[in-house]
């Protein structure tokens, strides 16, 4: 039976990580995600589980390298500065080809920035990051429920691909309360991993976790192998949610507590006639191109909000590859966006100059 | 067994102490190694052990994560003094802090190897490397930094041994060393570290022979070998 209880999404991050057998977490404080971490450093004793306050972030990452080599569902956490000292970790964990899972609640930058809401961190959560040839999978979701679920859904995929899943999250969804059912997470059962560095255990040959091919000829072919999994990750991973794109003259494209604000925006519109509908990416990679470059055949015209200078819209307007004209809206530095500004966007686009 | 290693070079040495001790212990199926970048980031290719590479001053990082994963496990890490007195010097502390149930060899041969024969924090005053053409100066780079000590002030290093391999006395307490260390890991007391004295005869721009010598005249005199600390043995 259905139990909903009040969380917040931080908490619920923490408690899904835990029914998705995950029983080694690393992190260290950094606002606005410190009540993850306080959550993992409770449940953790409670249940057998392994909680370290590491040093810094990049110990904690290089913590999270050495238990998911050694077989274990193992997650961090942070906040955007945190998440640049992960970088060099993160890229390591790429290239060995180690699954986890890392959470980032972001929050305003660059440098220091602030503790408010922000989605600045796309380009980084999405290109790479750090250094070399490597795709992170990373996952937006928009409610506290939908942190729960997505939170396991990264361990599975991270077991499935041998990859660093990234949950992207911001400010406002990590501390926003909201009702979330646990009981009905269904999880996988944890793959068994051969290649994993546990000690020999009657095993013959080593198992060696590594990123280091020092022959270039070696290098090239273990990227090539990478890039042949991200193209499956690419073919096979693709999440979004669509509504009223069906008639749609004017599509928004906005992820995560973005998306909620944009979706409110929508409705006034659609109240006034308009005919506008949200596509919202949950997986902010892979990138839902060939959704958007559908879209693009019919609708108008496209409307990108984020809470950042324009990032995702990079992605958009590929997408889009010069079909319709791709509109950008955005708020930076903590600054949350009201519906009646992003709807007054849409006005603009629809009637403005013209009109579409 | 040959090595990658240039002539006169500790490393090889050390591997096979290292590589002894696991044997003599019986520990090789539950014993995990964590290779750091310099010369020895290819250690992982003379122990028939589960391995890890790690970062540049990382491994005491990673082999928490590993320990913490597999608590029966033998987790060691093997670092330069680069690695581990520079770019990691915060993550061994901590591991130590901790009283992390690991052990650290910690090969210190005042250079950077790998990348050519640069300053290293244990580089000694008026040492000429590739980044101090003049000498290690005082007042612009400090002075060496002696980790043993260091660390023997925290209270989860439970030992802390310097010794070298440049003759066979040495070489027979270095195996001694490495042995109590893993032992006083295996029964769970805490962090255990040995730092080995060592040459490194091409940056160094010595002949292996002189290396030595080098060694026993300039690095011994302010690196002093010897136990810095250790738990009182269990009475059987």
């Amino acid at each position: 039976m259905a139990e909903k209880i009040l969380m917040k999404g931080n908490e619920a991050i923490g408690e899904a990580a835990i029914i998705a057998g995950c029983r080694h977490y690393f992190g260290y404080p950094i606002t606005p995600q410190t009540e993850l971490t306080e959550y993992m450093s409770k449940r953790m004793s409670n249940i057998g589980g392994v909680f370290v306050q590491a040093e810094s972030e990049v110990a904690a990452i290089n913590m999270v390298y050495g238990a998911a080599g050694a077989g274990a569902r193992a997650m961090t956490s942070s906040s955007s500065p945190g998440i640049s000292l992960k970088q060099e970790g993160i890229s390591y964990i790429a290239g060995a080809e180690l699954p986890c899972v890392i959470v980032n609640i972001m929050r305003g930058g660059p440098g220091l920035g602030s503790i408010q809401p922000s989605q600045c961190d796309y380009f980084q959560a999405t290109k790479g990051g750090g250094h070399g040839d490597y795709r992170n999978i990373v996952l937006a979701p928009n409610s506290v429920q939908e942190l729960a679920d997505i939170t396991v859904l990264s361990f599975e995929l991270a077991d499935e691909y041998r990859n660093p899943v990234m949950l992207l999250g911001d400010g406002a969804l990590g501390q926003m309360m909201e009702p979330v059912d646990l009981t009905m997470i269904k999880t996988k059962n944890i793959v068994s991993k051969p290649w994993a560095a546990t000690g020999l255990r009657g095993r013959k040959d080593p198992n060696i976790i590594n990123s280091l091919h020092l022959k270039p000829e070696n290098l090239e072919k273990h990227n090539i192998h990478l890039q042949e999994k991200y193209k499956e990750i690419r073919s096979k991973e693709v999440r979004y949610e669509a509504i009223n794109t069906e008639d749609a003259e004017l599509i928004m494209i906005a992820y995560g507590i973005t998306s909620r604000i944009a979706r409110s925006a929508m409705d006034m519109a659609r109240n006034k006639g308009m005919k506008v509908g949200l596509l919202r990416p949950i997986t902010l990679w892979p990138f839902p191109e060939l959704v958007i470059s559908k879209l693009a055949i019919r609708a108008q015209a496209f409307l990108t909000v984020e809470l950042s200078a324009g990032q995702m819209v990079e992605d958009v307007r590929l997408a889009v590859n010069g079909a319709k004209p791709v509109y950008f809206y955005g708020r930076m530095g903590g600054m949350m966006p009201s519906p009646k500004e992003i709807y007054e966007q849409i006005v603009n686009i629809m009637y403005g100059k013209g009109g579409l | 067994m040959a090595t990658h290693y240039c002539p006169g070079c500790h490393h090889g040495i050390i591997h096979r102490l290292v590589a002894e001790v696991i044997d003599e212990l019986g520990v090789r199926d539950k014993a995990i190694g964590v290779a750091s970048v310099g010369c020895s980031v290819l250690a992982y290719e003379y122990f028939t052990i589960d391995m890890f590479q790690a970062a540049h001053g990382r491994a005491p990082a990673v082999a928490t994560g590993i320990k913490r994963v597999h608590s029966d496990a033998t987790v060691f890490t093997y670092q330069g003094d680069g690695d581990l007195a520079a770019i990691g010097c915060g993550e061994i502390v901590h591991a130590a802090a901790r009283g992390e149930k690991i052990t650290t060899i910690f090969v210190n041969n005042a250079i950077y190897g790998m990348t050519g024969g640069q300053m290293a924090p244990t580089t000694l005053v008026n040492q000429v490397t590739t980044t101090s053409p003049y000498g290690r100066n005082l007042e612009n780079s400090g002075m060496p930094i002696r980790i043993s000590e260091m660390l023997s002030t925290i209270d989860g290093a439970k030992f802390i041994a310097r010794v070298a391999v440049n003759n066979p006395t040495n070489m027979s307490k270095a195996k001694q060393a490495i042995k109590r260390a893993f032992e006083i890991q295996l029964r769970g007391e805490g962090f255990t570290m040995v730092e080995i004295l060592s040459t490194c005869p091409t940056n160094w721009g010595k002949s292996p022979v002189e290396a030595a010598t080098w060694l026993e005249e300039n690095l011994i005199p302010y690196y002093p070998l010897g136990i810095f600390k250790a738990p009182e043995e269990v009475v059987k």
